[in-house]
């Protein structure tokens, strides 16, 4: 928890005193949230809590669990932001998919129920230091960069900037040679996989053929 | 809405995801780490592509790809994983330290960095418990032992 307060805090004296000056004519100040905002920090408190409970438990199991309710606080973050394409995408391949997949990972390295005292390494309170230092450069110099700027959230008539119209009629006029080579990568990652898995295969039934045919069957 | 918002929010994600990489342990929760710096990334290019309205929508198309190739990652990363889990006994990254410079120089002192120096070093490594045994050396000493390592 605490590289996230300290972040905060860092950044939180910046915003009042940007907020009394008037940067641009018409332009929102910070003490005056809408409703998106405050939704939006709402649900961006929850997904950086669930975030760092996620880096920071000693329960594998949990970390993974965790890790959902930051994907989807993430998910819920685009469809704030109009992009609900992405956000449907998002649920449906991390949600669905990738932590599932961290799940049978943690499972097939029976890893551990219940605490592990060893989940962190030695060098935890280096890389505390290294992930505030980079937090406070980086929202200090982000919120100086951006603290002007306003994006505008309504949409014109007709579909909205991410429909999966407008997103469909985009990645398949303009997008076409980069999501063919997407496939194309897919495909290689896919074969990777089956390759890494046969040669193991092969390996065991060599191991099994050698003689401890009861030690390799306990994969 | 505020561009700051999103954008810090990104920041703070990415680190996040920055102190899980380089304090955990265990591979897999490196894996999650990572994940997470993914998202900022792509938290950080869906927001610009609203507020920049891009005609080509850029940010959005770049972001389905970011995310397939996360997918494509995540398996060949857990393939991995598994693999050295089964070769290794264990998915601890603080242990697989086959790479390092440090055992050559402490054998280096010792055994002019002959191969028995090398070999004695990661079995001194590991040695909590037998089926942890560095796979190099026991492929490079032939296999009289091979049916011990879980295979």
């Amino acid at each position: 928890m605490s590289p996230v307060t300290t972040a905060l805090a860092h950044a939180e004296p910046l915003q009042p005193l940007r907020a009394l000056q008037p940067l641009a004519a018409g332009h929102p100040g910070f003490l005056s949230p809408t409703g998106v905002e405050i939704i939006f920090l709402l649900v961006g408190l929850v997904t950086l809590g669930a975030a760092v409970v996620t880096v920071a438990t000693k329960q594998l199991v949990h970390a993974a669990l965790w890790l959902v309710v930051a994907l989807g606080g993430v998910a819920v973050e685009y469809l704030l932001l109009t992009a609900e394409f992405i956000a449907w995408v998002q649920v449906l391949i991390y949600v669905g998919s990738v932590v599932v997949l961290i799940l049978f990972g943690l499972m097939l390295t029976r890893a551990p129920i219940g605490r592990s005292p060893d989940a962190d390494s030695g060098n935890r309170w280096v890389a505390l230091a290294v992930s505030l230092a980079a937090a406070a450069t980086l929202v200090t110099v982000v919120v100086d960069a951006f603290r002007a700027t306003w994006i505008d959230l309504e949409q014109p008539v007709g579909p909205g900037e991410g429909s999966s119209e407008v997103t469909g009629m985009a990645l398949f006029r303009h997008w076409v040679l980069p999501f063919e080579a997407l496939s194309v990568l897919l495909l290689a990652a896919l074969v990777g996989a089956i390759v890494l898995s046969r040669r193991q295969q092969a390996a065991r039934a060599g191991a099994g053929s050698s003689g401890a045919p009861g030690k390799a069957g306990g994969n | 809405m505020h561009l700051a918002y999103p954008a810090s929010l990104a920041v703070l994600l990415f680190c996040v995801g920055l102190y899980g990489v380089l304090a955990r342990r265990n591979a897999i929760l490196v894996l999650m780490a990572v994940e997470l710096m993914l998202n900022a990334v792509n938290l950080n290019l869906v927001a610009f592509d609203v507020w920049l309205r891009d005609t080509l929508h850029a940010g959005q198309a770049l972001t389905l790809f970011t995310i397939a190739i996360a997918a494509a990652e995540i398996g060949i990363g857990l393939a991995i994983v598994l693999l050295v889990y089964r070769n290794r006994g264990s998915s601890d990254v603080d242990r697989l330290r086959d790479l390092s410079e440090r055992d050559d120089l402490e054998t280096g002192a010792r055994g002019g960095g002959s191969r028995e120096g090398k070999s004695l070093a990661p079995a001194t490594d590991n040695d909590a418990d037998d089926d942890t045994d560095s796979g190099f050396d026991q492929a490079r000493h032939g296999s009289s032992d091979a049916g011990r390592r879980p295979a």
